[in-house]
């Protein structure tokens, strides 16, 4: 799924400016990590995977960078903090903002077939099998 | 080699377009915004300056010099439109950075609104700092592609002749400072992927140093990380001052955590930091005295190239 499908989903908007939106809208996503918890967003696979969090600090951008996410969605409207918009755009990382809840959120993107880590590591089992 | 990078600076002024290098995402106000008010918005956003803006429209600026002049005459309560130099000079988003900067030069300013050229809309704001980190920003860009040629790890250990081969990165970190931390880890990760050290070995190596660098920035006063890059392994030393684990055993309990509420505000501080560090360890070994410090040692094999593709088939990519 394209980052700027997943911006459709859910009725996000593109945040850091214009280069943003064009440099990522075709970022493709595998699967998706949701959580306030920075250190577990750090055991994340984060490769190809969408971030979804409430918290807005730099913070944030770093365990985005440091398990290789391709982006950030901020839930319930809230914006990034400067520091963080700073270092996502030194830092190449995609941010979406969405004015829906984490839970809704969540839902709407599973809907539309974007998985969770554990059913990408199960789906990958099943295909190492064959 | 200074000649060869000033021509290349030159040639990146008539590359490089205004909206490249330029400011987004500005601070603006309102033509009807008090004068009173100004200051605070410059405080606490750091500039000194704004594009006063009605309704998407640039009309005009208003600058620090033109708030003192406004305290000059005593201060009195008005608008922004009373105070601010209607007659502005902007620049288009299309235009090659030369143009800037020569506007800049020629009319003495400190910055220039940007338009975008279509629209007639304002879409940023350049200054003289702009350009300088945005020349440096693209010489960096080709400096890396230069070094990233030729250097990988594999050849680096192969290329040295020696019985045994270290390379030692050392890193400061400070205590308390929030903004900065995770540099280290940042910092830790691109060199050694520049190093050509496989992914997950970087990414083991980068998730440990960022919870270590963490517990330095929340619980000390700051401190000291070296890492050694081995052909074999990786291995990170983090040292500090103090205060100290009264209870190792509890310390490395998943979810036990003495963090202050502000630190888990940063979605830290949930007692998973030493927990993830052993998880991203081969070895590991924590030693730490009340008063005086702690110190932590974790080693993380480099991961061979046949795990390097496994892992890539679990993460599908």
């Amino acid at each position: 799924m394209k980052l700027e499908e997943i911006r459709k989903v859910l009725d996000a908007e593109w945040f850091g400016g214009e280069t943003s939106r064009t440099d990522c809208s075709d970022r493709e996503v595998l699967l998706c990590h949701a959580s306030d918890l920075m250190s577990d967003v750090l055991t994340f696979t984060g490769a190809g995977s969408l971030l979804l969090t409430g918290l807005t600090n730099a913070q944030v951008i770093r365990a985005a960078e440091i398990s290789d996410f391709a982006g950030v969605c901020f839930v319930r409207g809230k914006k990034p903090q400067p520091e963080a918009v700073q270092l996502a755009q030194e830092r190449g990382i995609a941010m979406l903002v969405t004015p829906l809840s984490m839970f809704e959120s969540c839902g709407r993107l599973h809907a539309k077939g974007l998985p969770g880590g554990d059913r990408a590591r199960e789906d990958a089992k099943c295909r190492s099998k064959k | 080699m200074p000649e060869q990078e000033i021509t290349k600076t030159q040639e990146m002024v008539y590359e490089l377009l205004v909206r490249d290098v330029m400011t987004k995402g500005v601070i603006s106000v309102a033509p009807s915004t008090p004068m009173s008010g100004l200051r605070e918005i410059l405080r606490v956003n750091r500039i000194s300056g704004t594009p006063v803006l009605d309704d998407g429209k640039l009309v005009g600026i208003i600058s620090i010099e033109d708030f003192i002049s406004w305290l000059a005459d005593g201060g009195p309560e008005c608008p922004v439109a009373d105070r601010m130099t209607a007659d502005v000079r902007a620049i288009y988003d299309d235009e090659p950075l030369v143009q800037a900067v020569c506007k800049l030069e020629r009319l003495g300013f400190g910055r220039l609104p940007v338009l975008g050229r279509e629209t007639g809309c304002l879409v940023g704001v350049i200054t003289k700092g702009d350009i300088v980190s945005g020349l440096l920003k693209n010489l960096e860009v080709d400096y890396l592609n230069v070094e990233m040629r030729g250097s990988r790890s594999s050849h680096l250990f192969e290329d040295i002749v020696a019985d045994q081969s270290l390379l030692v990165l050392k890193y400061q970190v400070r205590g308390a400072d929030f903004k900065r931390a995770g540099a280290c880890a940042s910092g830790l990760k691109t060199t050694l992927r520049r190093l050509g050290v496989p992914p997950q070995t970087t990414r083991r190596a980068a998730v440990a140093t960022y919870e270590a660098e963490m517990n330095l920035v929340v619980f000390t006063e700051g401190g000291r990380v070296t890492v050694e890059v081995e052909p074999e392994l990786i291995r990170l030393k983090v040292e500090d001052g103090g205060p100290g684990i009264p209870d190792i055993e509890k310390a490395m309990q998943p979810g036990f955590s003495t963090a202050p509420d502000w630190v888990r505000e940063l979605g830290f501080g949930a007692g998973m930091g030493l927990p993830n560090i052993r998880k991203c360890a081969d070895r590991m070994r924590l030693d730490s005295t009340v008063g005086k410090g702690t110190r932590l040692e974790v080693e993380i094999l480099m991961e061979q190239p046949d795990e390097a593709e496994r892992h890539c088939a679990e993460v599908g990519a």
